[in-house]
């Protein structure tokens, strides 16, 4: 007994005093992030709610501040999301769907799952100049929405597949036996059983890529690369410009005034955006008690 | 035309990869009766019980040499559909596993996918009926399926099973997740159930095999861990008088 005590060196207070001050470190890491984002959201609700109104709304842009609105770019953001999800929810439940139901567990198979990963964190930029190389150049379709569209589609496309695969993969394996018990073929299993379960996943997949999709500048200007934009698109081959443009363009004129419609229309961005997710959120919780409740 | 046969197999071999699972089964299911598979852990009951709907099929890498004639037709015959045997021999499984969607729909979803040209109400309402399910869940038609107890939800699995008319219902430790009383009516269940179907149960649990069953086959494993049948005949001959010191050492409890 007598040996054990002194064989030991417990330091109890040096250990608690080093507990205490990790303890502190990381409650201040998480005040740096809070920080951070209610002075950015203090800020532009300062700034940019003066300059909200209906007019903001309903106008073209301009180069006088007190006449300028931004309906172009509204119009245009709204577009090319719907655009952009009904290119790239179809596209990356199907390769979800391929990749966990139909492909046959190889090199190949998990080569392209690596790929598709390593693709989520390519520079939008790229995606950008792919949209302009392939959409408006080779399939001419112009600086069009459509090109827009295909072109995000692509850049979003990885996260869509992932969250749908893992959404997938959570569906239990006794739900597609008891399926192909009663006499389902792959596809049965997969509509009527898979698919219904793994939807809430996929909802919340979708709505991550599309809020990343709708603040995304780069791979716009590289595909539109217009600013000024004094209609709305009535079509997908339309011409077109989206909030964060219009956002950056007002950001880099000198005039102050021009500054507080930057930040109004970050509050547009931040309402759409904040929409989508609760709209998300509403389809996930519908979905979770048809099927649990 | 009960006391006939309804499938018969002959010199059954089953692998998964180089693993032999199963070896040189041959017996004949009664028709219209319960047969039991007894046997202790591992010893392939569940593989055995998984040829006769062809679920193995869904397991990489798995092989069966030999034959399943269910009425006279080679299940494994080549151009045989697997789905199309599926709906003639249904499964319940060991841990009740409807789907996350209404009781309704649960039972209706073999209906649905197999073109059942009757009135769907009906036949849910007679395949619960069927199940002694009814009463309990009548007003809870479009309530999800997983609000129910263990052992409704493993009713339910059965009524689901049967809604598609099978001929057969293979039953893969039914009771294992279930209490006592819950056990005591799928049991219940069973016995009426054998009027009408055939049911093929596979359980680790001797005085229920010793309680539903008309016939009982004894599986254990040989040295080399393949599945084997060692005994298979009436079922309070199998336990009165086993003919095999396995048997008789695993009924007794000496063994497994």
């Amino acid at each position: 007994m007598q040996q054990a005590t002194t064989l030991f060196h417990r330091r109890l207070r040096l250990r608690k005093g080093v507990g205490d001050v990790f303890h502190i470190l990381f409650l201040l890491a998480v005040f740096v992030g809070i920080a951070g984002l209610l002075t950015l959201l203090v800020q532009v609700l300062v700034q940019g709610l003066p300059w909200l109104n209906w007019h903001f709304l309903t106008s073209y842009p301009s180069r006088h501040p007190e006449q300028a609105g931004l309906l172009s770019a509204l119009v245009g953001t709204v577009w090319l999301m719907v655009l952009t999800a009904a290119f790239t929810v179809p596209v990356g439940v199907g390769a979800a769907i391929y990749l966990e139901e139909y492909a046959p567990k190889n090199w190949l198979t998990r080569l392209i799952e690596v790929n598709i990963s390593n693709l989520a964190g390519v520079p939008s930029i790229v995606y950008g100049l792919l949209g302009l190389t392939i959409f408006v150049g080779w399939m001419a379709l112009g600086r069009s929405l459509l090109a827009g569209a295909l072109t995000l589609g692509l850049l979003v496309l990885p996260i869509v597949i992932m969250a749908s695969r893992e959404a997938i993969r959570a569906v239990p394996w006794t739900y597609r036996e008891a399926a192909y018990a009663l006499g389902a073929d792959k596809w049965q299993v997969t509509k009527g059983v898979v698919l219904p379960a793994a939807i809430p996943g996929v909802l919340t997949g979708t709505i991550l890529a599309m809020s990343r999709a709708i603040g995304e500048a780069a791979p716009v200007l590289a595909i539109s690369a217009l600013v000024y934009l004094t209609f709305v698109p009535t079509s997908p081959l339309d011409r077109f410009t989206v909030l964060p443009i219009q956002i950056f363009n007002w950001v880099t004129r000198p005039q102050d005034e021009f500054r507080g419609l930057a930040a109004a229309g970050i509050i547009v961005l931040l309402v759409i955006l904040l929409s989508m997710n609760a709209i998300a959120i509403y389809l996930r919780n519908r979905y979770q008690i048809r099927s649990e409740g | 035309m009960p006391g006939s046969s309804i499938i018969e197999v002959k010199g059954l071999n089953m692998w998964y990869g180089n693993f032999q699972a199963l070896r040189n089964i041959s017996l004949t299911i009664p028709r219209h009766q319960v047969t039991a598979v007894i046997g202790p852990s591992g010893c392939g009951k569940s593989t055995f019980l998984r040829c006769f709907n062809r679920m193995n099929d869904l397991i990489p890498g798995a092989r069966v040499a030999g034959q399943v004639l269910f009425d006279g037709q080679d299940i494994y015959a080549p151009g045989v559909d697997p789905t199309e045997i599926r709906s003639r021999v249904g499964m319940v499984f060991q841990k009740p596993n409807p789907f996350p969607k209404s009781i309704f729909d649960n039972v209706a979803f073999g209906l649905r996918i197999n073109g059942y040209q009757g009135n769907l109400a009906e036949a849910v309402e007679s395949s619960l009926r069927r199940a002694a399910l009814w009463d309990e869940v009548k007003d809870l038609l479009h309530k999800s399926a997983l609000a129910l107890s263990g052992g409704q939800q493993q009713r339910l699995c059965i009524a689901r099973a049967i809604a598609i008319e099978p001929a057969v219902i293979l039953m893969d430790e039914p009771c294992s997740a279930l209490d006592p009383v819950a056990t005591l009516k799928i049991e219940d269940l069973m016995r009426s159930l054998a009027e009408d179907y055939t049911i093929i149960i596979v359980t680790h649990n001797m005085q229920q095999a010793a309680r539903v069953s008309d016939t009982t086959a004894f599986m254990t494993m040989e040295e080399d861990r393949a599945g084997i049948v060692v005994e298979y005949g009436p079922t309070s001959e199998l336990f009165a008088n086993p003919k095999d010191k396995r048997t008789e050492d695993y009924i007794t409890g000496r063994f497994g």
